[in-house]
């Protein structure tokens, strides 16, 4: 299971990656792996206002369909339009083509929550 | 939990393992998609040995198997199966199964959730001459199944096994063991499914994998996931979410199981009556706009009234549109009826129509 030590992850398995007061999110390669083929995705609409922990879209596995939260307060700035035709590029490449949406924080505070890769790492491990 | 003789080859191949009717089953193996689509165009094979055994034998068997079960037995010949259903006296479903005539005994392949009720309401309704024995821990079975599963069993057997037709069974040898193969599945494909004793499953398991990796059949091992959404292409029902106590083979579209003229069997008077007043529901194949996946439980609208539930449905891989089976009120019921559902709040369009929704299969008839 990949997991990359330079972003930041949360207990819903998302992963986050800081960019200039922006983060990218999207869901981690245990995450894709558990819910493996993905074939759809709900995809919030660009500039409104999420808050942390807030369900802003759904991912459509075969097996089960799972709320996508998201990890920080903020705007949503920008979503991954690919995956509206390409929802398995989640699967194939979670941190890198999957990622989901990006996100102007308005709380950096909240970026202290945030998990590093060893205690993400530590999740997974109890929860395998 | 129980274990099939296969768990070691499910761990050995990668199997996401689940609990399933008892049993830890391999859900996947690589992707589900993969999967159904390995067996559409190549071949598949699955471990279907959660499914129980049970053998009817003695004098009276034959009363006794058209006693129990809707279908007319007494036309079977030697070797032949036949697909039927097993009711409660007010019409409702005990389990819909395989029988198979094989000589001097009659095999019922059940589902695995139903085995030991199946025995205990089989036992409980036991007259005459006769003998049950649950044998489903003696027996192993696989499914091969996809375009290529002839070809794989013709370089197995070293002979040609073309003129096994649909429905019809033989007893063979591979790698020096007895098994029974049948021409008979549940993915709409031409396919087999092998029995044999429980001991030398993983000899016919090995040798099947081996000659499959070798040949251009490139043969996939597959999971219970992709053998769901398999039968949903082709309509067929599943115990438990399509087919229930709660639900008749009238409902369920399943009279041709049923032979109405045939001796007196459990269930015959409240299918007779239902049949005299006529249903109120009815089991349809619908496909949906968009990709959400309708799913079951999900509710049914015509016009913003409720007519009905979604007991099965998918995101099909081989058609490339969502499809699902449920029940609907009457008229509803009707193949080009625009029906709507609800999910996530939201409602999406779809249309009532004629299953199979998959009408390429290359199962032999």
């Amino acid at each position: 299971m990949k997991i990359l030590d330079e972003l930041f992850y949360t207990e819903n398995h998302e992963w986050i990656r800081q960019e200039n007061g922006e983060i990218v999110e999207g869901i981690t390669d245990y995450a894709q792996s558990e819910l493996s083929d993905i074939v759809y995705i709900e995809l919030p609409e660009e500039g409104v206002e999420v808050h942390k922990g807030e369900a802003i879209g759904t991912i459509e596995a075969v097996k089960t369909v799972s709320d996508l939260y998201t990890a920080l307060s903020g705007k949503i700035v920008e979503v991954n339009r690919e995956l509206e035709d390409h929802p398995d590029l989640i699967n194939k490449d979670p941190y890198d083509a999957g990622w989901i949406v990006r996100i102007k924080i308005s709380d950096p505070e909240e970026l202290k929550d945030l998990l590093d890769a060893e205690e993400y790492k530590g999740i997974i491990e109890r929860e395998e | 939990m129980k274990k099939t003789p296969f768990y070691e080859k499910h761990i050995e191949f990668n199997g996401k393992m689940v609990d399933f009717a008892g049993f830890k089953m391999p859900i996947q193996y690589s992707s589900i998609i993969n999967e159904v689509k390995a067996v559409r165009e190549r071949v598949g094979l699955f471990d279907v040995s959660h499914m129980g055994e049970i053998e009817i034998s003695g004098k009276d068997a034959l009363d006794f198997v058209n006693w129990v079960t809707t279908n007319d037995v007494s036309n079977l010949n030697v070797w032949q199966a036949q697909y039927t259903t097993m009711l409660y006296p007010d019409g409702g479903i005990v389990d819909d199964f395989l029988i198979y005539r094989l000589p001097e005994r009659y095999l019922l392949v059940v589902n695995a959730s139903n085995q030991d009720k199946d025995f205990e309401w089989i036992m409980k309704n036991e007259k005459g001459d006769i003998e049950i024995r649950n044998r489903s821990d003696n027996y192993f079975q696989l499914a091969l199944q996809g375009p290529l599963s002839e070809s794989l069993i013709n370089q197995i057997l070293k002979k040609d096994i073309s003129n096994l037709r649909f429905y019809w069974a033989k007893e063979e040898e591979i790698g020096g063991c007895k098994v029974i193969i049948s021409r008979t599945g549940y993915t709409g494909e031409d396919g087999f499914e092998i029995y044999g004793d429980a001991q030398v499953g993983n000899k016919i398991w090995d040798l099947l994998m081996e000659t499959g990796e070798d040949s251009e059949t490139h043969i996939t091992p597959c999971g219970l996931g992709a053998r769901d959404i398999l039968r949903l292409e082709m309509g067929y029902c599943l115990y438990g979410n399509d087919i229930t106590k709660e639900t008749t083979p009238l409902e369920a579209g399943l009279i041709w199981l049923v032979k109405m003229d045939k001796l007196d069997f459990i269930g015959k008077e409240a299918l007779a009556k239902q049949q005299k007043e006529g249903i109120t529901r009815k089991l349809v194949g619908m496909k949906f706009e968009g990709r959400a996946i309708p799913r079951h439980g999900y509710a049914i609208y015509k016009d913003g009234e409720e007519i009905g539930l979604i007991t099965s449905g998918c995101h099909s891989p081989t058609l490339n549109y969502p499809v699902a089976m449920g029940y609907v009120k009457k008229p509803f019921h009707k193949v080009g009826t625009n029906i709507e559902i609800e999910i996530r709040k939201k409602m999406i369009d779809g249309d009532v129509l004629t299953l199979p929704f998959w009408k390429n299969g290359t199962l032999k008839r």
